[in-house]
């Protein structure tokens, strides 16, 4: 494996060393590290990474040089993390803009940690703000993959090191005390006598004239005070006051409402404006265009409103011509069908007992609650764009080539998003609205309507996972699976990075980027002899809308497979969880299992349909195990709440991980607990119902995500002590352990091996879609009456536009 | 335009927009209160709730011509000063569990839970799992274990169910 995160500067003497004594030898990340001192009126430190020039090239690696997607991005990054930079300021706060998009995930708060635990600064010193699209970062600006840590942690510390080094010294000089005497915390050092000077006062005097390297030692893993506790969110306060601002909360001068009317069907495009003066004369309506269709955005009509309100009057008012989308045709069945006739024939079985069971995962949505959206600003000569990116510089590149501006003249704005769960590697919102903004002539500030998100959006892509263990006695010698999937799209920016790493050959379809991932994530983690797990895809990249979404492949991996090794341990009469135990791959697998086996008290008598399951996973640099108990019995499963899919419940997790170093533990177990609300979500209840080219569901009560009367009443998350002194990956960690162990769970309870997910697929609807034509629903107009208010629908002054079917 | 007049977070609002424009998009996007988020525009995510006379609503589906002028309305901007403190104790309950992730559905959640709290201490009982089962806010970011604590948290540090009267019986 290379990992070139990891790799020590093999450049030896460098110019003046700055390497503080104050610490201890010994301790796992207390390398010695070379940084850079900037030119700057105050102090700024970056970290180097590559000694010689020659290594600063972006590295080409092949498949057995890396171990997992983690290697491929973070060794994409490694040759810009030179540009990250620290810069404390004259009030002694240290500054740094995270080439990163921030959706809750809580990387902001990780790496505040992380800087102040390096540069002994208390959290409330250091400011950590998102960057904005900065193209000299190459591919050291993409969020995904659950990488951000992995691939920071040390550039990061680096940069701090340095910085501290650099006000050690300078301190040193202006208390006339040899630097190893000082003692530094919460941003002062103190003589031995009592005399201090504060990083505010050095900033100015430790700034250097001219850029140049120094050695750097980064503190041992005893002396960090925050990394490895349990800090709270250093935006929490924004969240729960309502003042935290999301892209559509700017004041952007004059950057008005704006939506698009979306076409019937998947791609449908926008072909003729049948009633356009009309619509232009509704109330507060300043412009309607028409959107074009493309790779990058859905389009339609936009128009732009005073308000939000009258911009879904209008798309509702609208008669527009519309032309045939990409799938029209195409409904749930029919791709099952498609997907079945593409599947990879498995190898010739192995002599043995085998099993042999093909699993469907149903399209599925894919979008956060903040509905897609950007603000954008587009002059003649010039464009500024606001919105939630976790691929900015590809972004950036693509909104200046369609506008036909050179990239230097769009900036783009990296906005703090309202979730993204893999959504937002896609910039269709930003792109869209540079596109209507450019055509109108005006900043606007554009919103999908929830509808169009379900409908129109990105979801996660529908695919059959075919799976033959084969055993003989009570040993497994053999496992197949062949994963067939609806193409996913990794062509914005993702797809870049595999490309310039040389991962895979060009192809047509984009097969490769996905073929990366999958190979890069998909894995077995027991001994179980020949394993041989391959992907095919089916359509082109933009036949659908796809993205990974929290996230591609792993999760139904991980359910078809633990499925199937529940209906093995079965058959040879062993317990599920000593099953595991005895083919696990390593010890690190079984700590976790073992832990949730206790804590969750694995094997306790329960009730008839109810049961316990228990599943294992492992990305992302971790292992993590997940025991959950389910309620199958009728009268849970047929609780009645209104325009509620109830079902049966997840009454217990208990979810034990080991992510290698965890950096921040309360941020770590919520997002370990918020996988595992997916991961319930994806097993029990969250599909989409694809018919003649459009999606039935269109809101939050039609696709059913886990909701509280889905939440497990017991969610317990066990954070392992560090195992490998290396950040691993949280993000997504949580989803694939608990859908499988869910679905182990329900297999137990109920006896019915579920082969389709979610598994309320082919229950009757809860819902009467909307229609298609209008595009989206007319909002309500009794919401007093939850208040208990009941009055009189005044008459409007709306003037009535008719409506027609297009 | 006509104009339409009602109290919001304690002071005596008057806007000019059209009679059927929804409350979420006269605060957003002509008050520019931007606390209640947009979700669906159905009542259906339950982004924007905030209360009107003390009790939680849907803004996005209420026109504002069917407000009174000596309607309360309340937003998360407002929450503190029913309780004159620059924190309502369901929002100290929400920080002291860490609940947020991303933040965009945790002002709805928080109008919502304290609402909640007061009908159900109204009724002179404790809020149960029965009750939190029933809350429909979604949370994509899935903090729905957190939320279910902080309610109980919170609601430890508002004023308890009201008393039930006794009952006299006459003989």
């Amino acid at each position: 494996m290379t990992d070139l995160g990891n790799r020590r500067p093999g450049a030896a003497g460098e110019a003046d060393g700055l390497v503080p004594s104050e610490e201890a030898p010994g301790g796992i990340s207390r390398r010695r590290m070379i940084g850079y001192l900037l030119a700057a009126p105050t102090l700024v430190a970056a970290a180097r990474f590559g000694a010689d020039p020659a290594e600063a090239a972006v590295p080409s690696l092949g498949p057995t040089d890396l171990a997992d997607l983690s290697d491929i991005l973070t060794a994409a990054a490694a040759p810009t993390f030179g540009l990250l930079k620290i810069t404390v300021d004259s009030a002694g706060v240290a500054h740094f803009a995270l080439p990163r998009a921030e959706v809750g995930q809580g990387i902001t708060t990780a790496v505040t940690m992380v800087i102040a635990d390096e540069m002994d600064l208390p959290i409330d010193k250091v400011k950590v703000t998102l960057a904005d699209a900065t193209p000299e970062l190459q591919f050291n600006q993409l969020t995904g993959g659950s990488n951000t840590m992995h691939a920071l942690y040390t550039p990061i510390r680096t940069a701090a090191a340095t910085a501290r080094g650099q006000l050690r010294a300078t301190a040193a000089d202006e208390l006339s005390v040899p630097a190893a005497l000082l003692r530094a915390a919460d941003g002062v050092f103190t003589t031995p006598d009592g005399r201090t000077a504060t990083y505010g006062s050095l900033a100015e005097k430790a700034a250097v004239r001219s850029t140049r390297t120094v050695k750097t030692q980064l503190k041992s893993a005893a002396s960090l005070r925050y990394v490895g506790t349990e800090q709270k969110r250093i935006d929490a306060r924004a969240s729960v006051t309502g003042t935290k601002e999301f892209a559509m909360d700017l004041d952007v001068p004059n950057a008005l409402p704006t939506m698009v009317c979306r076409p019937p069907k998947i791609n449908g495009k926008a072909l003729a404006i049948l009633n356009a003066p009309d619509v232009k004369a509704m109330p507060g309506v300043t412009d309607v265009v028409i959107v074009p269709h493309n790779q990058f955005t859905p389009g339609g009509v936009a128009v732009r409103a005073k308000t939000f309100g009258q911009c879904f009057d209008a798309v509702r008012a609208l008669n527009v011509k519309w032309g045939g989308g990409t799938v029209d045709d195409k409904s749930s069945a029919s791709v099952l069908a498609d997907l079945k006739k593409s599947e990879i024939p498995l190898t010739p079985a192995l002599p043995g007992t085998t099993i042999d069971e093909t699993f469907i995962f149903n399209f599925r949505p894919g979008d956060a609650l903040e509905p897609n959206c950007a603000v954008a600003d587009v002059r003649k000569d010039r464009a500024e764009i606001w919105s939630s990116l976790k691929s900015p510089i590809w972004a950036k590149q693509q909104i200046a080539l369609a506008l036909g501006l050179a990239p230097e003249k769009v900036a783009v704005h990296v906005v703090e998003g309202g979730g993204s769960f893999g959504r937002h590697l896609f910039c269709d919102a930003a792109f869209e609205a540079a596109s209507i903004s450019q055509k109108m002539g005006k900043p606007v500030r554009l919103m999908w309507h929830r509808t169009d998100n379900f409908r129109q959006g990105r979801s996660h892509p529908m695919a059959i996972s075919r799976v033959r263990m084969t055993r003989q006695g009570s040993n497994v010698i053999a496992v197949d699976q062949r994963h067939t999937g609806v193409a996913c799209d990794f062509t914005q920016g993702l797809g870049d990075i595999f490309t310039s790493l040389d991962t895979s050959q060009p192809g047509q379809n984009f097969l490769q980027f996905s073929e990366t991932v999958f190979t890069f994530t998909a894995n077995v983690p027991y001994q179980f002899g020949a394993v041989s797990q391959l992907l095919n895809e089916i359509y082109t990249f933009n036949t659908f809308n796809t993205s990974s979404v929290r996230n591609v492949y792993s999760p139904d991996v991980a359910t078809s497979t633990e499925l199937m090794v529940d209906r093995v341990a079965k058959d040879i009469g062993k317990d599920a969880l000593q099953f595991r135990l005895d083919n696990a791959k390593d010890d690190r697998m079984k700590a976790v299992m073992r832990t949730v086996a206790q804590a969750g008290n694995w094997g306790r008598t329960m009730e008839a349909g109810t049961a316990q399951g228990i599943a294992i996973h492992s990305e992302y640099k971790g292992r993590s195990a997940c025991l959950v108990e389910i309620d199958c019995r009728p009268q849970t499963v047929n609780r009645k709440i209104r325009e509620a899919y109830t079902g049966p419940r997840v009454t217990k997790v208990t979810y034990a991980v080991d992510v290698g170093l965890p950096i921040n533990i309360l941020g770590l177990k919520a997002q370990i607990m918020g996988g595992a609300m997916d991961g319930i979500a994806q097993a029990l209840t969250y599909g989409l119902h694809l018919e003649k080219g459009s999606f039935l569901e269109g809101s939050w009560d039609d696709a059913h995500y886990t909701r509280q009367w889905n939440t497990p009443p017991e969610v317990n998350v066990i954070v392992m002590p560090p195992t490998t002194g290396e950040p691993g990956g949280a993000g997504e960690f949580g989803v694939g352990t608990t859908m499988a162990a869910v679905a182990c769970a329900y297999y137990r309870a109920t006896g019915k091996f579920p082969t389709e997910f979610p598994i309320n697929q082919h229950e009757p609807l809860t819902f009467e879609p909307f229609p298609t034509v209008p595009p989206i629903p007319a909002s309500p107009v009794d919401g007093l009456g939850r208040a208990g208010i009941k009055r009189p629908r005044k008459k409007t002054t709306k003037k009535k536009t008719t409506h027609k079917a297009g | 335009m006509p104009n339409h007049t009602f109290i919001l977070n304690g002071k005596r609002v008057t806007v000019d927009v059209e009679d059927d424009v929804r409350l979420l998009w006269v605060l957003r996007d002509v008050l520019g209160v931007r606390g209640p988020k947009y979700g669906c525009g159905l009542g259906v995510c339950q982004a924007c709730t905030s209360h009107i006379n003390g009790k939680a609503f849907n803004p996005c589906r209420t026109p504002v011509s069917s407000l009174r002028s000596s309607d309360r309305i309340t937003t998360i901007e407002g929450l503190p000063e029913r309780v004159g403190k620059d924190l309502h104790p369901m929002q100290e309950a929400w920080l002291d569990v860490d609940v947020a992730q991303c933040g965009y559905c945790q002002p709805g959640q928080i109008m919502a839970a304290v609402a909640l709290v007061e009908e159900v201490h109204a009724k002179g009982r404790k809020v149960n799992d029965a009750d939190l089962d029933k809350i429909r806010n979604v949370c994509r970011c899935g903090t729905y274990p957190r939320i279910r604590e902080a309610i109980k948290q919170g609601e430890a540090r508002m004023p308890g169910p009201k008393k039930k009267k006794a009952v006299k019986h006459t003989s």
